[in-house]
């Protein structure tokens, strides 16, 4: 079809891969550099001239941070707060997004509406209501508090979602339960639950790496190092040994472990739940 | 018998959905809704939060608030810090999509690109601010390399000299964020019938025509809502610039979110930091609104 072997189109392709290679650059650098420092001593990270590979390389900075109770405990807060939120998120959406996929009633436009305009509301402004509420309720400083929190903004994502996955099943197969005098509860758990799972997998992913990413609520709802998460013990690290950038970089790969082994692992999920938003 | 079984069932289908939503709507009825009423409460008392019997306080937090050059120099840096973000994610998510979508390279070569060309989104927004600490380090690589190049004359402190701060924060979001838009837009790239280039081609159009008149006519519907998902996600950045620079130095990056959380957990003034709060919660709801009229007329 085209013609391929004039000079000029040969020079398009060349620039292009230039270009390519630019981008590559400009993509992956940045965490390349991450990579190559966690693996430096304290010393060679600025060296001059910087060294592209780590010349002496060593695991010092991961052992300091695997060697630390402290620093585990971030680790298991993080995995553990994500993994609550998420397992109850998908419950609750679940539930949901089946109403909203198999009924039709009064209000249903609203709801929706109003469920996808809560994805936009600005976290800094339910701060401080927030801070108040978990106060006065003495959780402050507790999982309750993180878990409660976290739920009300990986929820509307999670019901959009979920949603979506629930329309593109036939509806023939649970009204066929209907016919044979089944409730709506056991079409939900009997047919639907087992074919949804790739819907249920890319709505979890999505729901965990919402929780593992989350900042603003975890630095003000918590107080005491063991109930710090990742995020915030990386930024912790930061401010009591402002040098130790071999640290700080082994911290920041071990903490984006998850997500890159989910995004490796399970790609078309993982690009279904972080796109979602932008498709509603 | 059978007609009030049949008006039963018909009852219990009606119910049906309002329980499946039940759970969902009291989480967000109880700690979405109900806290943003409060928070604009909370903007009209005095000493709000840490009084249990607050005085009404009228109009005087906003006052405040506007009458505070910080608040006005943070509304700036947080407009300059987000169109300039939403501007450069389109060009660089566009330019990498019509690369990665180019027939002149092969398929397992544009594959692994992909992956590669997505990775800055993988990473949280607290490690995305710790990697350009390092790298923007008065002794870091960057300067190294630009002072070897004679680019610059001497070590520039990019995070911490008000020149720079605010161009170094907004350029580690740019770079943080075209994958939303690149990864977008090439699933709408693929979505364009070949006809329409295919017609093209038989009228003899160049490549830059079909750029024009085809390509992004064809994603503008794409275009327009990534904008705007990105404009109100950008404007509510807060553990980026909180990390890398803390809003200073002297207030040059201090933006909406950094300056409400300040008022609020440093200076505990918390009725004017839900005074503010309740502001970008308004430009926020505007811009959301004209989001869903926008998906609502596609």
């Amino acid at each position: 079809m085209r013609k391929r072997h004039t000079p000029k189109d040969r020079l398009i392709t060349v620039a292009l891969h230039v270009a390519l290679l630019a981008g590559l650059f400009f993509a992956a650098f940045p965490i390349y550099w991450m990579l190559s420092s966690s693996f430096k001593s304290n010393t060679e990270i600025f060296a001059l001239p910087p060294t592209i590979l780590p010349k002496a390389f060593t695991l010092e900075a991961y052992a300091a941070i695997v060697g630390d109770p402290v620093k585990l405990r971030f680790f298991f807060n993080s995995y553990f707060v994500a993994g609550a939120v998420t397992v109850l998120t998908v419950l609750i959406a679940l539930l949901a997004a089946y109403g909203f996929s198999r009924f039709n009633f009064r209000g249903k436009g609203s709801l929706n509406t109003l469920i996808i305009s809560t994805q936009t509301i600005p976290p800094i402004t339910l701060l401080i209501p927030f801070f108040g509420l978990v106060v006065s309720y003495r959780i402050f400083d507790t999982y309750v508090a993180l878990i409660l929190t976290y739920l009300v903004f990986t929820l509307p994502y999670a019901i959009l979602l979920m949603t979506g996955y629930l329309n593109t099943l036939p509806r023939d197969l649970d009204e066929a339960v209907a016919v044979d005098g089944g409730t709506s509860w056991t079409a939900l758990w009997r047919v639907i639950v087992p074919i949804s799972l790739p819907g249920i997998v890319a709505t979890s992913v999505y729901t965990f790496l919402l929780c593992w990413n989350e900042f603003l609520f975890a630095l003000t709802l918590t107080k005491s190092t063991s109930m710090r998460t990742v995020p915030i013990g990386i930024q912790l690290l930061m401010g009591q040994h402002a040098f130790e950038w071999n640290q700080m970089m082994a911290m920041s790969v071990l903490g984006s472990l998850p997500l890159l082994l989910i995004y490796l692992l399970a790609q078309r999920f993982f690009l279904a739940g972080m796109t979602a938003g932008s498709v509603k | 018998m059978i007609r009030q079984k049949r008006s039963h069932h018909r009852l219990k289908r009606a119910v049906a959905p309002y329980l499946y939503l039940s759970p969902s709507l009291l989480i967000i009825g109880l700690l979405m809704l109900l806290p943003m009423v409060t928070v604009i409460g909370y903007s009209f008392q005095n000493s709000a939060v840490l009084r249990r019997d607050p005085s009404f306080a009228g109009l005087k937090h906003y006052q405040a608030i506007f009458n505070d050059p910080v608040f006005w120099a943070s509304l700036w840096h947080t407009l300059y810090f987000t169109c300039m973000s939403v501007v450069f994610h389109m060009t660089i998510g566009m330019v990498f999509a019509l690369m990665l979508n180019s027939d002149r390279i092969n398929p397992t070569l544009r594959n692994i690109l992909r992956v590669l060309y997505i990775l800055p989104w993988l990473f949280t927004a607290v490690i995305i601010a710790v990697i350009w600490r390092l790298l923007l380090e008065p002794n870091g690589v960057v300067n190294s390399v630009l002072m070897q190049m004679g680019i610059i004359g001497s070590k520039v402190e990019w995070f911490s000299s008000p020149e720079t701060a605010l161009h170094a924060v907004t350029f580690a979001n740019i770079w943080a964020g075209y994958p939303l838009f690149m990864v977008s837009l090439l699933a709408g790239l693929q979505g364009i019938p070949k006809d329409f280039y295919e017609a093209a081609d038989i009228d003899g159009a160049k490549a830059y025509q079909k750029l024009i008149f085809i390509t992004i006519p064809q994603l503008m519907p794409i275009i327009i809502s990534i904008s705007l998902l990105d404009f109100i996600w950008t404007m509510q950045v807060f553990p980026l610039i909180w990390i890398t620079t803390g809003g200073g130095p002297i207030y040059s990056t201090e933006v909406l979110s950094t300056y409400t959380y300040k008022l609020a957990f440093s200076s505990y003034n918390l009725s004017q930091a839900s005074a503010s709060a309740v502001v970008i919660l308004l430009i926020s709801l505007g811009l959301t609104l004209f989001y869903i009229r926008y998906q609502k007329a596609r």
